[in-house]
């Protein structure tokens, strides 16, 4: 195969979720000497965009995704030393949690393989997230934007809570912030003080880039 | 065991040789933007127009929930209360995960109601079980804890134990007790309502408790949910199910769990289906 043909194919089957085989033309791939760059760039996260975009349009649905982005991660996981040896700069980190009194994942879940499908680097703090935990994770991981979910009106006030704490902590200008979750509004977003809210995953995805564009050019 | 919930003047019974309990989800603004900004106006007449669907969709309860964030949720869920039960003579699923909401709709209710929902977590017990034992209602459960939701059947059947002791020691009657045995998207994961249908099972065979969940969780993120939905529920009703909250206005999905009543042996000689089928008929 050439390296375009790999291209094409590692476009096709990502979309498709055929996990092995994306793995397969990945390690071809790489074996051609193809950069990991070119692959991540050229194949993958293009395919995962579409992927993206035709659920925005109700052409894709939930397991599609989920076996997409499947499929992404076992490329992603050859690619990522090499990608880490050749300095190649990530989309941004996106750490993320579902907030302290919620156990609820399965919507963060699909917004951290969304994320990690457009080339984010996604640090995923899990369930019964206490805002310490995320104060000491952006300490330790730097990342562009903290993603806070909650599925209850009865834990949605975290998101208050822990920006509070995050601004106490001095470190609140340092972080985009966004927020999400079945029973939250953009209004409710604005109450409390986070710089983004998006309703679904790939819109999730676009709020965060649009996001960091803006904070980078400042 | 029978669960027995009522309104002023209407009584429903929830048990595993009675036709299978309907309860109307559609009283519930999560992800309903228009009915929020209404209910944030304090303009409920949406909830007319929801009621009216329901009953005529057949449902035997109602649930209402009025988590609306930023607004006053007790006060609401008391008002949407009253209102319902002007509205319909319906049993009400009162549905909240504040506390002083649950009180204040339990304070205004008329008849015995079913409340939603509680976890096993000890201090959502600690709260939440004294409302049910002041009102007497019923209460539904979710075996879940502060650590997680369990997936596998036999870890929610450790919560499950851990809800019934804490709930006898209450000194709440069992037939007080429902739980929910967490039904989750099949999109998610192609094992979610195998474990679902599992634990209902389970919990049949050891306790023979009543039952309701979310049934329309299971098909989220898929296309043709209510042929889904309406799939779903006849395995559920096999397995031990005996009520779920749903929308009651689908008819596919409506018309199954009526057709697995028949087929169970709840609606004995087809009388309520054949009822229905002249009813529709004539209309």
């Amino acid at each position: 195969m050439t390296p375009d043909e790999i291209l094409t194919e590692l476009y096709e089957r990502t979309m498709e979720g055929n996990a092995p085989r994306v793995l397969e033309l990945t390690k071809m791939g790489l074996e051609l000497d193809m950069t990991p760059d070119s692959i991540l760039f050229e194949a993958l996260i293009p395919s995962l965009e579409e992927v993206g975009a035709r659920f925005e349009r109700g052409d894709y649905f939930v397991p599609e995704m989920l076996i997409a982005g499947r499929a992404m991660s076992g490329a992603l996981d050859v690619l990522r030393p090499l990608l880490a040896d050749t300095g190649a700069e990530t989309v941004g980190t996106f750490l993320m949690g579902t907030v302290k009194g919620d156990v609820h994942d399965i919507g963060k879940n699909l917004v951290n393989i969304m994320l990690e499908g457009a080339g984010f680097q996604v640090i995923d703090l899990g369930v019964q997230t206490p805002p310490e935990k995320f104060i000491d994770a952006i300490k330790e991981h730097q990342p562009d934007v903290v993603g806070m979910s909650a599925f209850l009106t009865t834990t949605m006030p975290m998101f208050k809570v822990n920006i509070h704490e995050i601004t106490k902590a001095g470190m609140r200008d340092d972080v985009i912030i966004m927020v999400g979750g079945a029973p939250v509004t953009q209004e409710y977003a604005d109450v409390v003080g986070a710089d983004g809210y998006a309703a679904d995953a790939s819109t999730a995805v676009r709020k965060a880039k649009e996001l960091i564009a803006i904070k980078r050019a400042k | 065991m029978h669960t027995v919930v009522s309104s002023a003047t209407k009584t429903v019974t929830i048990g595993h040789d009675q036709p299978f309990v309907i309860i109307g989800e559609r009283l519930n603004p999560t992800g309903r933007k228009l009915f929020q900004e209404k209910l944030r106006a304090d303009d409920l007449s949406t909830i007319e127009k929801d009621v009216a669907d329901q009953v005529a969709g057949g449902c035997d309860m109602l649930d209402v929930n009025m988590g609306v964030p930023l607004t006053d949720e007790p006060a609401l869920l008391a008002k949407a209360v009253q209102l319902v039960q002007s509205l319909t003579d319906l049993p009400i699923c009162i549905d909240s995960s504040v506390i002083e909401a649950l009180d204040a709709g339990l304070a205004v209710y008329e008849g015995k109601a079913l409340v939603n929902s509680m976890t096993g977590e000890d201090e959502r017990m600690d709260l939440i079980l004294p409302l049910v034992k002041k009102y007497d209602a019923a209460i539904l459960a979710l075996p879940n804890d502060e650590i997680e939701i369990p997936m596998l059947a036999k870890d929610r059947m450790v919560i499950v134990e851990k809800i019934v002791r804490r709930v006898e020691k209450e000194g709440i009657p069992l037939e007080n007790l429902l739980i929910d045995p967490l039904a989750m998207p099949v999109g998610a994961d192609p094992e979610n309502v195998k474990n679902t249908l599992e634990t209902i099972y389970q919990i049949k065979e050891k306790y023979g408790l009543n039952m309701s969940l979310g049934a329309s969780n299971v098909s989220f993120g898929l296309p043709n949910r209510h042929i889904l939905n309406a799939a779903f529920m006849p395995m559920a009703m096999a397995m031990g199910l005996t009520s779920a909250i749903m929308d009651g206005r689908t008819p596919e999905v409506v018309q199954a769990v009526r057709a697995a009543d028949l087929l169970l042996g709840l609606d004995q000689w087809g009388a309520n289906w054949i009822t229905q089928f002249r009813a529709s008929k004539e209309a």
